[in-house]
């Protein structure tokens, strides 16, 4: 044993471990951002930190307990309230239902294509936000529920006041969803003023959206509020997205530099909504092309 | 702090401050104040490879980094790789440092760990995200904060334990 050499005794120095490992890093940064061969080792790694992940969530479910004890002194009051909410939103919900069928008439006698009944087919799941990004690049979050609760890849994910973003990742028991505000992430919208369409991308900064490629010229206002246009199946037409912040407009370029701010934010709510109408919506886009026979 | 009584640390107990760490890391704070947090794992990592570096192998802080990869929902091997980093500084400057109190390593750990989020920050840049303010280095002050009471707690709890093989 005393003659082995220095370096079998002691393995490899430092540096070499470093270089091995750093090597090893870069392959897998690679493999992540690039090609994405392996999607099982996430999974793997994610099963295995989701015990972690649930017990570091405790501390909110037992702030969430505490809250719930104090607040069922105030039940009475409480279900009141809700009482009258419930009875404002019913009335709104009517008008919204005889505005729909007014719609609908109305589109059937200009002989327009059938519009997406997104509205009456969404399902959707109530999960809670596991963790929030720490990095100030980081653009997804963790819900609570995955694949065993019903959650689908694309299904988009709303809280109570517009779109937060989208699942792009799944676990079993959670999954990932990506932010609008993500530098690779596109929203099909439209202006409320005056039916404009366009594109929204985030811009990888915390609270704000760009409108890309909009001439400088373009009828868009400050305080302009955007909502998804439903054009491409993922989102579900009319939910609000982002209110118009800044234009800048500058006679040099071809486009309108146009920043927006979504209206939908994580950290403000810890409960979100998972609109399930993805699967229902790519089956009825694909068969645009295809002529049904009780059409017309 | 002196080490001249050298205290074996059991390999359970270094698991068990890697997975605290971990969940530390994960804990859900409020927006105002998540960025001031320090990396825990990363304290732990330093913590260990300075004092007890035969325990703590690259490979532990290469595999802990991709668990925070995951649950942090950044690229994998971006933590990975930092952590490796702060390792090899903590191994290379280690055994300088062990001379030191832990009020004295403060600093340097601060160091350390600025280095290490310099790694981070490039890689996500690389991957094409956008600069970070200045208040994201932050969490190395707040590491080398947390690191005085932290490495003092550890020393505590690996001193009182009688050897039971002793003679």
């Amino acid at each position: 044993m005393e003659k082995t050499p220095q370096f079998f005794r002691n393995g490899p120095g430092p540096f070499a471990r470093l270089f091995v490992f750093a090597l090893l890093s870069f392959a897998l940064i690679a493999e992540d951002t690039r090609f994405n061969y392996f999607p099982q080792l996430r999974q793997t790694i994610g099963v295995l930190i989701h015990p972690l992940q649930k017990i570091a969530y405790f501390p909110v479910v037992v702030y969430d307990q505490l809250e719930a004890f104090i607040a069922s002194f105030y039940l009475l009051e409480e279900n009141a309230k809700l009482r009258q909410l419930y009875w404002d939103r019913r009335e709104q919900l009517l008008k919204l239902e005889a505005l729909e069928a007014e719609n609908f008439h109305l589109r059937r006698l200009l002989g327009a294509a059938q519009e997406i009944q997104a509205n009456s087919k969404t399902t959707t799941v109530l999960a809670e936000i596991l963790s929030s990004p720490r990095d100030p690049f980081n653009h997804k979050i963790t819900i609570n529920k995955g694949s065993f609760h019903g959650i689908q890849l694309g299904q988009a994910v709303i809280d109570d006041q517009g779109i937060i973003g989208q699942v792009t990742r799944l676990y079993p028991w959670s999954s990932e969803v990506t932010l609008l505000t993500d530098k690779d992430h596109s929203v099909p919208v439209q202006v409320v003023r005056n039916g404009l369409r366009s594109i929204v991308s985030g811009s990888g900064k915390n609270n704000e959206l760009e409108l890309r490629y909009l001439s400088i010229n373009t009828d868009i206002q400050r305080g302009d509020l955007l909502v998804t246009s439903g054009i491409g199946g993922i989102y579900p037409p009319g939910i609000p997205v982002a209110i118009v912040e800044k234009i800048e407009q500058d006679p040099a370029g071809d486009f309108a530099l146009i920043i927006s701010m979504p209206v939908a934010g994580v950290e403000r709510n810890r409960q979100v909504l998972v609109l399930s109408l993805v699967q229902s919506e790519l089956n009825e886009s694909s068969e645009v092309p295809a002529i049904e026979p009780g059409e017309n | 702090m002196e080490q001249d009584m050298y205290v074996p640390a059991s390999s359970w107990f270094i698991a068990i401050s890697l997975v605290v760490a971990l969940i530390l890391n994960f804990l859900q704070l409020p927006e105002r104040i998540a960025f001031l947090r320090p990396d825990f794992v990363a304290l732990l990592i330093a913590y260990w490879s300075i004092n007890h570096p035969e325990r703590m192998s690259m490979s532990v802080a290469f595999g802990m980094g991709l668990m925070m990869d995951v649950g942090n929902v950044s690229i994998l091997g971006q933590h990975a790789l930092a952590y490796c980093v702060a390792m090899y500084l903590t191994i290379v400057f280690g055994r300088r440092l062990r001379l030191f109190s832990a009020l004295q390593q403060a600093p340097q750990i601060g160091l350390v760990l600025f280095i290490m989020q310099v790694v981070i920050v490039l890689i996500a840049v690389s991957t094409g995200a956008s600069l970070v303010d200045w208040q994201f280095f932050l969490a190395a002050v707040s590491g080398s904060i947390v690191w005085v009471p932290m490495s003092l707690l550890l020393t505590l709890l690996l001193q009182p334990k009688p050897d039971p093989d002793a003679l």
